[in-house]
């Protein structure tokens, strides 16, 4: 699980980092300042601001929160669900934070969990989640197909005990494809998508589509091929009885034939991966 | 003022430390228990009793709770003497006067817990709602008694505002209190509890309440029974034509409420909630003499309240939350195959409703998983054990060891099961022998070791086995399969009806597909590994397409078992299945032809 440090990073990789590490700073912004009876569209607007103060002006998606059970998708059978609602943040509920802000042109897509208080459910969660990530890379190395991966993080889910929750959102995706986008003056969104993001990838399904890969990883027949190179955000979401919780952040897929280089996480200095660090000096 | 032990029915009251307290005319006979500088538990009886209705649940009371245990016979009953006159000398007034006097004597530093049963509950309620004692009480558990100014409110609301609802409830409750209005009538009731009432009243007792018979009721009964009768008369018509405004709780409230109780509605408490600011529910599937039928459960709930409300108004840490936590709280609940699909999600509900959850798998790090998990969720306590159910010896092991450090389990789902699909003539006797083995063998271990002990321990229990909507649909391709299950929902229906008389329910569940684990290792027979391998996967797909979730079967499961429920299909093509199999069981026949598409 290594991610290589600042120096060796290309320039553009570098962009990419730096863009995820201010979603993250924003993501420990707002959590910090959650308080009971915030509600979600309050968590969301918070994010926007943070992130427009900061020269943010292009978005993959628009920032969401999701507050107690609606951090497992609990009864969500149309996507409008997943957009920020009223709901009041209440001692011990978990959230989620989930933005993917576009700055100089780079994409970022993170998910940041995390809980009012104690909820042990949702610390076994998280602490849970580290062994996704470990299997994620470690099969992207091994160049097995996404529908396998995708599999085996559905089995370590039902061994864990959990439910895939990933399975809800759009697709169905554990992850899919982010790419440089052309900064422009105007940058329209449409239900809560960046157009441009959304052209991008729409453009990538086209040509994906003619040579037989996909910049969305999902479970069905078509993505029985090797993770194709690029940047892809992956985002395992567990769920356990009305307590979710997921992280999401960048995988870098190269063509090095090197297994080292051929896959790496972004970035090791984030919120969550500290937080097991920090388990596991405890322990 | 201690008088010599033993002077009358103590028998079941070994060791205790008799005195008597003077009090408003009257002596009582008071029985102590246990270390009195440990917290304290007054018992208060009920009509027509004395303090030894409460011996079975003291003893447990001092011998697990170590917990001071004090007991007195109301006036004018056991060895208490009697108000002269008797009218007007029982008034919920005096009777107060009476608990006063008492928890001076055995308490008078430290506040006591109160636990009352049939009247014993209707004087602690106004225990609780007045002045006086504020301070002095700690909790209270009601059993089987409500508070008359809470019922005089109850009725009046329904008379101001009749709807059809309420009419109903009015007169269920009323035919319930036959005898509230029999011992109304003057001399009557004397004659009868003196005469040949009071004779039949242990037999009756045993066989209607299915109480034990043993050394309860006392002697004393007929004697109690008829200067009871002034309870009723002295407080009844009073109280419930004007009720008290102000008969709100000052200590937290545990409400025990038997399902089964022929005098008292449930619907009396609907609205408790208004009378108690912290109050906890609790359901006992049993008649109205709990004390003696179910003694282990309600000491068990007591000691919890009790230590739950000890050193002040402390918040109770953790109550579960789940739908069911007045019904299964702290209950001992064991599932087989318990390390995925239908077994874990059955653990997690029950864990949510608070009981205490033993996982058992041939997985070991599967159960111990589902142990885990399940104290995270409510479960005060949870264990994985490692055992594969169609081994006989291995299952004696289990149930030994279960009953020696963990109790007696209230609850059991055989639920382990493996599948196997392929022509008969295509499997041979080690196919079958497999599926047997585990899918009937392990429930009939299971019925057997567990059941005997819930049988031997005579107070009721829950026995849930899954069958399958195999069990009437039948198939081409699950011959072994189906025959297990549909054997497992006959043993099923034979042994409801043979422990109906221990009030031990037995329930099979009948999911449907569902989208577990059990495909991945299902067997097929007739093909080759590489084929077996794509038909596990094809399965797994398609169950997965199904995705019916498993967590539904566990709700059916608790449900099953809160309403003693005896067969419960689950997923709609079960249910259309069952419903086939008695109208068209023809048309079951035609889709039995069918191949599936594998």
């Amino acid at each position: 699980m290594t991610a290589r440090g600042t120096t060796e990073l290309p320039a553009g990789l570098r962009g990419f980092r730096d863009v995820q590490a201010l979603a993250y700073a924003c993501a420990e912004t707002v959590a910090a300042q959650l308080r009971p009876g915030v509600t979600e569209r309050e968590a969301a607007r918070m994010q926007r601001l943070w992130l427009r103060e900061r020269g943010v002006r292009d978005w993959f998606h628009l920032p969401f929160a999701w507050f107690g059970d609606r951090t497992a998708f609990v009864d969500f059978r149309v996507p409008l669900q997943f957009f920020p609602t009223n709901r009041a943040l209440e001692p011990g509920m978990p959230f989620i934070l989930d933005m993917a802000p576009v700055h100089r042109g780079f994409t970022a897509d993170i998910g940041y969990s995390g809980c009012l208080g104690l909820n042990p459910v949702h610390d076994k969660l998280l602490a849970d989640l580290e062994a996704h990530r470990e299997l994620i890379l470690r099969e992207v190395r091994e160049r097995r197909p996404l529908r396998e991966i995708y599999e085996d993080v559905d089995r370590l889910m039902v061994r864990q005990g959990y439910a895939n929750r990933h399975r809800a959102y759009p697709f169905g995706v554990v992850a899919h494809k982010v790419d440089r986008v052309k900064e422009r003056r105007l940058s329209p969104h449409f239900l809560g998508f960046g157009a441009r993001s959304l052209k991008g990838l729409a453009s990538d399904v086209l040509h994906g589509h003619r040579d037989g890969w996909s910049p969305l990883w999902s479970p069905h027949k078509f993505f029985d091929h090797p993770p194709r190179q690029g940047l892809w955000a992956v985002e395992p979401h567990l769920g356990f009885r009305g307590t979710g919780a997921k992280f999401e952040e960048i995988l870098v897929v190269t063509d090095s034939k090197d297994p080292e280089e051929s896959a790496f996480w972004l970035d090791d200095d984030l919120p969550h991966v500290r937080r097991w660090a920090e388990e596991r000096t405890a322990a | 003022m201690t008088t010599g032990a033993g002077s009358r029915d103590t028998d079941g009251l070994k060791g205790a430390r008799e005195h008597r307290v003077r009090t408003g005319g009257v002596e009582l006979c008071v029985a102590e228990l246990g270390d009195p500088s440990r917290p304290t538990v007054v018992l208060v009886h009920g009509y027509p009793d004395s303090k030894e209705v409460w011996t079975e649940v003291a003893r447990r009371l001092v011998d697990d709770g170590d917990f001071h245990v004090v007991l007195y016979d109301v006036r004018g009953h056991g060895g208490s003497t009697a108000p002269k006159p008797l009218r007007g000398g029982f008034t919920l007034e005096k009777l107060t006067d009476d608990f006063v006097a008492v928890i001076d004597a055995v308490s008078p530093d430290g506040p006591v817990h109160v636990v009352g049963h049939d009247w014993g509950s209707v004087q602690s309620w106004e225990f609780v709602t007045v002045q006086r004692t504020e301070g002095r009480i700690a909790s209270f558990t009601s059993i089987s008694g409500p508070s008359l100014d809470h019922f005089g409110h109850w009725i009046k609301k329904r008379v101001a505002r009749p709807t059809p609802r309420r009419v109903g409830q009015l007169l269920g409750q009323g035919a319930k209190s036959w005898y509230v209005y029999l011992l109304h009538t003057p001399a009557l009731p004397e004659l009868a509890w003196r005469g040949p009432l009071g004779k039949r009243w242990p037999k009756i007792l045993e066989r209607v309440e299915r109480v034990p018979a043993g050394d309860y009721p006392t002697s004393s009964l007929p004697r109690d029974a008829a200067h009871g009768a002034w309870l009723y008369r002295d407080n009844v018509r009073a109280r419930l034509r004007r009720p008290r405004a102000d008969a709100y709780a000052h200590a937290p409230v545990q409400l025990i409420m038997a399902s089964g109780d022929v005098f008292l509605s449930e619907r009396l408490y609907d609205d408790l909630g208004l009378w108690v600011p912290r109050l906890v529910r609790r359901t006992l599937p049993a008649r109205h003499w709990v004390p003696r039928t179910r003694p282990d459960q309600v000491a068990a709930w007591v000691s919890e309240f009790v230590t739950a409300n000890e050193g002040g108004a402390a918040p109770r840490e953790h109550m579960a939350t789940g739908k069911y936590a007045d019904r299964f709280g702290g209950q001992l609940v064991l599932v087989t195959g318990a390390a995925g699909g239908i077994g874990r999600a059955t653990a997690f509900a029950f864990a949510e409703a608070g009981a205490r959850v033993v996982a058992v798998d041939r997985d070991a790090e599967g159960a111990a998983r589902t142990a885990e998990l399940a104290r995270l969720i409510g479960a005060p306590d949870a264990w994985g054990e490692t055992v594969d159910v169609s081994d006989e010896q291995a299952m004696e092991k289990l149930a030994e060891k279960v009953t020696r450090e963990y109790g007696v389990v209230d609850v059991l789902v055989n639920n382990a099961g493996i599948g196997l699909s392929g022509p008969f003539l295509d499997s041979s006797t080690a196919d079958w022998k497999e599926v047997l083995d585990v899918n009937l063998w392990g429930v009939i271990h299971g019925c057997r070791l567990f059941g005997r002990q819930m049988a031997e321990r005579g107070q009721g229990g829950h026995i849930v086995n899954m069958a399958s909507a195999a069990a009437f649909q039948p198939s081409r391709a699950l011959p072994a399969y189906g025959t297990s299950k549909a054997a497992v929902l006959m043993l099923s229906e034979c042994l409801r009806a043979e422990l109906a008389g221990q009030d031990i329910g037995v329930s099979a569940i009948c999911p449907g597909i569902v989208n577990t684990g059990i495909t991945s290792t299902a067997r097929f027979t007739g093909v080759d590994a590489e084929e077996e391998k794509r038909r596990r996967k094809r399965s797994s797909r398609l169950y997965g397409l199904r995705n019916y979730p498993p967590e539904k079967v566990a709700d059916a499961v608790l449900r099953a078992v809160a309403e003693n429920r005896a067969v419960v299909p689950v997923t709609p093509e079960a249910r259309g299945a069952r419903l086939l199999s008695r109208f068209a069981p023809k048309a079951l026949r035609a889709i039995a032809r069918l191949e599936p598409p594998l």
